[in-house]
């Protein structure tokens, strides 16, 4: 193919796809609109329904459910490739996490950045904790409240603690976290079964009061058990990451 | 449609309107920021300020869960990743 042929091969092809663009915007409902019932819908029921003032956790555990649970098993496959991939490889050796040189000089971390991750360490622990929690009210979730708590890690880490971050995070006791939480989440789908109702079915007493902490049934659970999963994953794929910085050398010697 | 409800806490419409543009160009101009900027470390960082932007957009469009999930993924865990990958890379081209 020669150069001028390639030009306008591709030429007639970006022409199509800006001339499909545009129909496309064209097309689109216009801003804010709304055409679907579903989010109407739910606005009626869903409370009443569910016993969550906190809809989105409502349709994210209870109404499709079984989504998220596919959403939670990417994350774990994520980790568990991640952990797969910067494996220590033939050729390289992983160092001791005691500093080998403890005489040169390295740039102590700044006291600004330590005082910083200390203090919002624990607020950030507070908040991660409370968001998976308490799905039953809103803003919350399990995804948030994880990943919050999993910057808590790594805010110890940036307080200049490689050797805490390891004691607080070992990696057995984070993969069995990971473990428990995604596999919570099937099982509480699978406890439904098995009492006849339909996978992932909110079996559990929803209480009176919307919003209150005894209420929402399976949904605060399922939540709880996301928020295990998502931490743990990435406290996983980021402890991997500073083995793979921190520790990991190339060559055998 | 939700009948509109006025507590002291709400915000006329038009100053509603003009945060949401004011973001929205935000957001755009950050986004093009991480793509022009081109030395690593300044574009991550760069990125994890867009994040934060983002953040805004979707708690300015009433999305306060997204924002949660946007600020710290988007913000802080994307970033570290990036950096820490950067940091990996370096060392084996010294």
């Amino acid at each position: 193919m020669t150069p001028s042929l390639r030009r306008w091969v591709f030429l007639a092809g970006a022409g199509g796809l800006v001339a499909f663009y545009l129909w496309g915007l064209l097309g689109l409902p216009g801003f804010g609109s709304y055409p679907g019932p579903y989010g109407f819908v739910l606005n009626r029921i869903a409370v009443s329904q569910t016993k969550a003032t906190g809809v989105v956790s409502a349709v994210n555990f209870d109404y499709r459910g079984f989504d998220t649970l596919g959403e939670e098993f990417i994350l774990l496959t994520a980790a568990a490739g991640v952990s797969i991939v910067l494996r220590r490889l033939r050729g390289e050796r992983e160092r001791s996490a005691v500093d080998e040189a403890a005489d040169r000089d390295v740039p102590a971390t700044s006291s600004a950045v330590r005082m910083t991750a200390l203090l919002f360490t624990g607020p950030v622990v507070l908040v991660g904790w409370w968001l998976a929690s308490h799905a039953q009210t809103s803003p919350s979730g399990g995804f948030q409240g994880g990943v919050i708590l999993a910057t808590a890690f790594i805010l110890v880490y940036l307080s200049g603690e490689f050797l805490v971050f390891k004691r607080f995070s070992p990696v057995d006791l984070t993969d069995v976290v990971e473990a428990v939480g995604a596999g919570g989440f099937a099982a509480i789908g699978v406890s439904a079964v098995a009492m006849g109702l339909p996978y992932l079915y909110n079996f559990l007493p929803l209480g009176t009061t919307p919003g209150a902490v005894s209420s929402s049934g399976t949904i605060a659970l399922i939540s709880f058990f996301v928020g295990l999963e998502v931490a743990a994953a990435f406290i996983l794929i980021v402890a991997e990451l500073l083995d793979q910085t921190l520790l990991i050398r190339h060559g055998s010697g | 449609m939700i009948a509109a409800v006025s507590t002291p806490y709400t915000v006329p419409v038009g100053l509603m309107d003009a945060l949401q543009v004011i973001v929205l160009v935000l957001v755009a101009v950050g986004a093009t920021a991480v793509v022009l900027i081109r030395a690593h470390v300044r574009q991550v960082l760069a990125l994890s300020v867009y994040g934060v932007l983002l953040a805004v957009l979707f708690l300015v469009f009433q999305a306060p869960d997204v924002t949660l999930s946007e600020l710290a993924v988007g913000a802080v865990a994307l970033p570290i990743v990036l950096l820490l990958t950067l940091a990996k890379i370096r060392k084996r081209e010294e």
